[in-house]
């Protein structure tokens, strides 16, 4: 702790912020790392502020997050120079400092720090002199014992970690090879599939379709990421209306594909549906014969209808309301129908659409007015 | 010469023929199918195993997680096409990135009155991390380009927009053509822009200019300052909290910290 000096916390000419981020104890405080420095200011008291230069910086390494326990950046650094400048502590046994990251952020903090290490941009620009202290390991200097014990200790725990990830990625590799594999298999299939066009049965093509689910393969017939069709999509599908009725019946009918994704997800807790598993099962909720279906839109918004409602009803009402206020903005009229106003915006359209309403189409926003040429000619 | 079949006969011949190829083809396929299906079996121990090895190594280490993505794309594998697949189940790859996608819904569509629903990558991750909660495990902004790119599939207007150095985050289906890009790009340096920038720096007529501001103030994305000087100023709510890194002071460091 001793490498610290008090700071005014203002960057000196030539020093720009790299990132900066909250959370760091010393007590709470934030951590900013610019070109030249790493400072830390604490978030009660912004008087209180000290850096180090990142040239005194060794060799930096992270710590991964345990249970009770924060992520952390372990910031080894050279002795402090005889001319610093005064800092916290005067002393220190330690030389190195770790940096808790008790509000996240440290993946990113370490891959800048890290990039800062090996850029060196400090040397290349110098700044105001109180802060020109040590200008890096030179060859032949004497190092404290000390740092040199804790670096081999680092370096051996390193090779560890490294030696555990090449394995990891070694394995890794041998299953893509298998997967690569398969692949090629499922191509392979696939042409015969389209080549017979219609003599494989129906109950093989299901299979099929589930084993590109399985594997996470894009159908190569038709390109997508195994569409709609398998006994997965389908179970998914029946499940989906039964959660979302009562949802459905309390917003209006009708709700965004993002919203159902969320709404399920949320509900779910684990073994979460993807995008693409919500999509495909709601293309088959039709088909099916459920109450429920799915509907897009011209300009792309997908979304889910109890099939009850009547999209085309609610428009008249629509032009009731805005006939009432005069004109109103999908804003306005989503919040007097309270509705999102995404959906308030495509009922807009569509009523539009219907020839019902007209639009004013200005810097001020997209406005709607009854269609008077329609029912005033 | 080669004597041309004619009659009944031939025709009989010739569609027994093709019965009997297509019931090849037929058994072919079907071999294949099986020997698909065993492949399938001994791939999914292979995962398990695999997983039963590295699992927890491979979520503490952002690094291998881009690796493993880049890896599954080379070979044309999505996992994380489906809740479903394999590499979800076993190596819970799923998990992570769709309740990523719900709470990166959830911050686009809070923050979406201010910004109009355009905002920095940088600011989505400062924002995500805040609501993950200090026991979640961190993400980086990779694993959020990554979760966009999935929420795509949902028909909502998410896109991933390259301006100067940084990223743009769109939530709302607010048509954006190269034009629109541009100028975004420009008004990165210093959080607006103004006709006269586009005409110096673009070297575009006025009128194709303001049809662009035009726009971006229409969906909400720009603000208008009548009150800058010479000029309107047309802002970027998105750029706000990546324009307050750039410069600090004591002050502003001080007002920049939310």
């Amino acid at each position: 702790m001793d490498r610290f000096l008090w700071t005014s916390g203002l960057l000196e000419i030539n020093e720009t912020l790299v990132i900066q981020q909250r959370g760091i104890k010393f007590d709470a405080g934030t951590l900013l790392l610019s070109t030249h420095r790493l400072i830390w200011r604490d978030q009660k008291n912004h008087e209180c502020c000290m850096a180090f230069p990142l040239s005194q910086i060794v060799f930096i390494e992270e710590q991964a997050a345990g249970i009770g326990k924060s992520a952390k950046i372990v910031v080894h650094l050279h002795p402090a120079p005889p001319n610093k400048e005064p800092g916290p502590f005067q002393s220190s046994k330690n030389s190195y400092i770790k940096l808790s990251f008790k509000e996240h952020g440290q993946i990113e903090f370490y891959r800048r720090l890290s990039e800062e290490m090996t850029q060196r941009r400090w040397e290349n620009m110098p700044v105001s002199q109180s802060l020109q202290t040590n200008r890096g390991p030179q060859p032949g200097r004497i190092r404290a014992v000390g740092i040199v014990g804790i670096e081999r200790k680092l370096e051996e725990k390193r090779k560890e970690t490294d030696k555990n990830i090449s394995e990891a990625f070694e394995d890794l590799s041998k299953l893509m090879i298998k997967a690569k594999e398969m692949v090629e298999l499922s191509k392979s299939i696939a042409n015969k599939i389209k080549d017979k066009q219609g003599d494989i049965t129906e109950d093989e093509t299901i299979r099929f379709k589930s084993y590109l689910l399985s594997m996470g393969i894009a159908n190569p017939v038709t390109r997508e990421t195994c569409g709609s069709g398998t006994h997965y999509h389908v179970q998914l599908a029946r499940q989906l209306a039964a959660i979302l009725q009562t949802p459905l019946e309390e917003r209006g009918g009708i709700m965004s594909l993002t919203e159902v994704y969320c709404l399920v997800n949320r509900a779910r807790g684990m073994e979460l549906l993807s995008p693409e598993d919500l999509v495909n099962a709601c293309k088959m909720l039709e088909a099916l014969k459920l109450p429920l279906r799915l509907r897009v839109f011209d300009s792309g918004v997908m979304v889910i209808e109890l099939q009850s409602h009547k999209e085309e009803e609610m428009v008249a009402s629509a032009l009731e309301t805005v006939s009432e206020k005069g004109s109103l903005t999908s804003e306005e009229f989503a919040k007097l129908v309270g509705m999102s106003v995404l959906l308030a915006k495509e009922r807009l359209l569509l009523a539009e659409k219907m020839g019902h309403l007209c639009r004013d189409d200005s810097v001020e926003g997209l406005r709607f007015y009854p269609n008077l040429f329609m029912t005033q000619s | 010469m080669h004597r041309r079949r004619v009659g009944a006969g031939a025709i009989a011949k010739k569609k027994l023929a093709e019965a009997k190829y297509k019931e090849r083809g037929t058994v072919l396929a079907e071999a294949q199918l099986a020997q698909m299906s065993k492949q399938l079996d001994m791939f999914k121990s292979n995962l398990e195993e695999f997983a039963s090895k590295h699992k927890q190594e491979i979520w503490k280490n952002p690094e291998f997680r881009v690796q493993f993505q880049d890896m599954c794309a080379t070979i044309g594998v999505d996992p994380l096409a489906s809740g479903k697949g394999f590499w979800s189940e076993m190596l819970g790859v799923g998990d992570f990135y769709y309740e990523l996608g719900v709470q990166i819904i959830e911050v686009c569509l809070a923050l979406k009155h201010q910004n109009g629903g355009l905002i920095t990558l940088e600011e989505l991750h400062q924002q995500v991390l805040r609501g993950r909660g200090k026991f979640a495990q961190d993400v980086s902004q990779d694993d959020l380009i990554r979760a966009i790119k999935k929420l795509k599939a949902l028909g909502t207007g998410f896109g991933i927009i390259p301006v100067g150095g940084i990223y743009l985050i769109q939530s709302v289906p607010a048509e954006l053509n190269m034009d629109h890009t541009v100028v975004l790009q420009l008004a990165e340096k210093n959080g607006y822009v103004t006709v006269s920038d586009i005409k110096a720096s673009l070297k575009w007529e006025t009128e194709r200019a303001r049809q662009v501001l035009e726009h971006l103030l229409k969906e909400g994305l720009a603000w208008l300052d009548l009150q800058a000087p010479w000029e309107a100023h047309y802002w970027l709510p998105a750029l706000f909290t990546h324009l307050y890194s750039q410069e600090i002071t004591a002050e502003e460091a001080r007002e920049a910290l939310p």
